[in-house]
């Protein structure tokens, strides 16, 4: 019998879950850089009453491993063993048959009105089960993100890391053509599922980004007239723009990592430096002070740094300053201009936009500038964002002329699995959200 | 064996209405000049041959200037015509006027909102340089959002480097 526990009791058994992963041989280490997937094997989930579900639900899970470019699926079609029900003991010859490393079982059921998932993973090799199993449950229409939750505790399991699929991604929808763009805000699910607008196309909107917790957004609009940085709750989209001096624009807002203040540019007569204020809007505090371009803040995950772009020099480079302001330092240091940095939830790394040759990349160095990779190329990439692991990127990619569009892709930080957000259509600038509690 | 967690995930369902229509209207009662395509900021235009008129004054005066690539710095040609604009300007002080600054897509979108910037600065620097009051000239910024070309060549990006001087109703605030 399912005892049902509420939901601050979900996160913590999850994380409990966690402590087990790097246990037995069935484990990839992303740091080595994955070439061939790790094969495994997903039976459709044994349906205990909630119909189609199972099926809907088992999908999910597929696409978001095998999504990762880490996993790829054996077919089912192509399985030896078959489970009438959840708990049919694991024949690991079969299994071993078809070369499946990881198998995972599970069933959705239905109790109380809410949809009931259990699964359990394991290690076809070693002949055992990898950690507990586990069951989770949620309102029905909740049951992408049931899946997303099941995907994430295999990952973690496998790789030793937290996962990102029961996230979301704020971003720019975009419509028509390109001298007559059309832009609103919108919301998804990680795998561009589930989209809900936040505003109407009636004003440019640029650049959203997430409160670390993702509760509230900060975004620039055109909707006096001139750009101005507005705060919103996503729970409620009314929101309100912060306060500037007459005169000036505002825009490229980010938030603290403790989500209490917010670094902007503020633009007046013509020269462009960075500012903080408190969420309250209040606190108004300038951080550089140069006759050049400074724009494109992002903080350290510790709040103690902001690494941000200035044109100082002579051309865009990257630089890093104490949170509180003071003399910058310069980071970037290969051919091209360098913009749009973003620190990683990890701290390891920076994701930068680099212009060279008449292309744009997205690519990343350590915080002190070294090891620099590009990871993509093209016409023009631009705006990366981090997975809430640190180990995926999101940006946007604009395809020229006149029928040229926005659309926003992801690529993970080896430079490998580039590929489109499916199904969303027009999309740019997108920020990914923290993983959902 | 037993299932260790047993939990019931609390998924709040968001509220996400749409927005209500965000005002139109500017800050300084100058209707959006983002919100349309092609009109002056909803200026009566007037005919091209009143040389009182909206109109003349783009279309004979010259409302736009355009920049070489990543510069603010005004061409001799873009001088000759904000002198035509500031000599317009003087004469018609019942007008005010927003000088919007844009870039070609050849730039981030931050860095582009700060280069447009740079370059509508320029412009109202030199109008007021040439004796059109402060209180009556206006800047935004539009970055890359609002081209005009649309090709992926340099004969497209050079049109998008541009600062325009759009006219609006009142002298100012």
């Amino acid at each position: 019998m399912v005892r049902w526990i509420l939901a601050a009791a979900a996160a913590m058994m999850l994380t409990t879950g966690m402590a087990v992963a790097q246990q037995g041989p069935l484990h990839i280490e992303l740091d080595e850089g994955v070439i061939e997937p790790l094969p495994y094997a997903l039976p459709t989930f044994v349906d205990e009453g909630a119909g189609s579900m199972a099926s809907q639900i088992t999908r999910v899970i597929a696409d978001d491993l095998s999504g990762t470019g880490l996993f790829r699926e054996i077919p089912e079609g192509a399985h030896i063993q078959r489970f009438g029900s959840f708990d049919t003991p694991v024949s690991y010859a079969d299994w071993q048959a078809i070369n499946a490393q990881a198998l995972i079982v599970g069933s959705v059921g239905m109790s109380g009105g809410k949809v009931v998932v259990k699964f359990r993973l394991f290690d076809v090799y070693g002949n055992a089960q990898l950690g507990d199993g586990q069951q989770l449950a949620a309102s029905s229409q909740s049951w992408r993100r049931l899946a997303h939750k099941v995907a994430d505790v295999i990952y973690s399991r496998i790789t030793g890391e937290t996962g990102y699929f029961d996230s979301r991604v704020v971003y720019v929808s975009e419509s028509g053509p390109k001298d007559q763009r059309q832009k609103r805000l919108a919301i998804m699910d990680y795998d561009g599922e589930n989209v809900n607008y936040l505003t109407d196309s009636s004003a440019i909107v640029l650049a959203p980004r997430f409160s670390p917790q993702g509760d509230r957004i900060l975004y620039t609009t055109f909707e006096t007239g001139f750009p101005r940085i507005k705060m919103m709750s996503v729970g409620n989209a009314s929101g309100k723009l912060l306060p500037e001096t007459p005169g000036t624009m505002t825009f490229s807002p980010r938030f603290s990592p403790d989500g209490s203040s917010i670094v902007y540019s503020l633009e007046q007569n013509g020269n462009t430096d960075l500012y903080s204020m408190s969420v309250s809007g209040g606190g108004s505090q300038r951080l550089t002070n140069s006759p050049a371009i400074e724009t494109a803040p992002s903080y350290s995950p510790d709040g103690s740094q902001i690494v941000f772009e200035s044109d100082r020099s002579g051309s865009q480079q990257i630089y890093v300053m104490s949170a509180s302001g003071g003399e910058p330092v310069r980071i970037s240091n290969g051919d091209g201009r360098y913009g749009t940095p973003v620190w990683s939830p990890r701290g390891d790394l920076i994701a930068f936009t680099k212009q060279s040759g008449g292309r744009f990349f997205i690519g990343v160095m350590r915080t002190d500038g070294s090891e620099e990779r590009d990871l993509t190329a093209s016409y023009l990439d631009e705006g990366p964002t981090w997975s809430p692991n640190g180990r995926v990127i999101m940006f946007t990619r604009e395809s020229p002329g006149a029928a040229g569009a926005a659309k926003m892709f992801t690529v993970d930080i080896t430079g490998r699995n580039l590929k489109a957000v499916a199904g969303v259509g027009g999309a740019s600038d997108p920020t990914w959200g923290p993983l959902l509690p | 064996m037993h299932l260790a967690t047993k939990a019931v995930l609390g998924l709040a369902l968001m509220a996400l209405a749409a927005c209500n229509n965000p005002s139109k209207n500017g800050a300084n009662g100058v209707v959006d000049p983002g919100g349309a395509y092609g009109d002056a900021g909803g200026v009566s235009q007037g005919s091209i041959n009143d040389p009182n008129s909206p109109a003349y004054f783009s279309g004979k005066v010259g409302d736009t200037v355009h920049f070489v690539v990543d510069q603010s710095t005004l061409t001799d040609e873009a001088r000759a015509t904000l002198s035509g604009q500031a000599q317009w300007l003087s004469s018609h002080g019942n007008y005010a006027a927003i000088i919007e600054g844009h870039a070609d897509e050849q730039g981030t979108r931050e860095y582009n909102l700060a280069l447009g910037a740079r370059r509508a600065s320029s412009v109202q620097q030199y109008l007021i340089s040439q004796g059109v009051p402060a209180n009556r000239l206006r800047t935004v910024s539009y970055g890359k959002e609002r081209p005009i070309a649309t090709c992926a060549e340099e004969s497209c990006f050079a049109q998008n480097r541009r600062a325009v001087t759009v006219i609006s109703v009142g002298a100012g605030s």
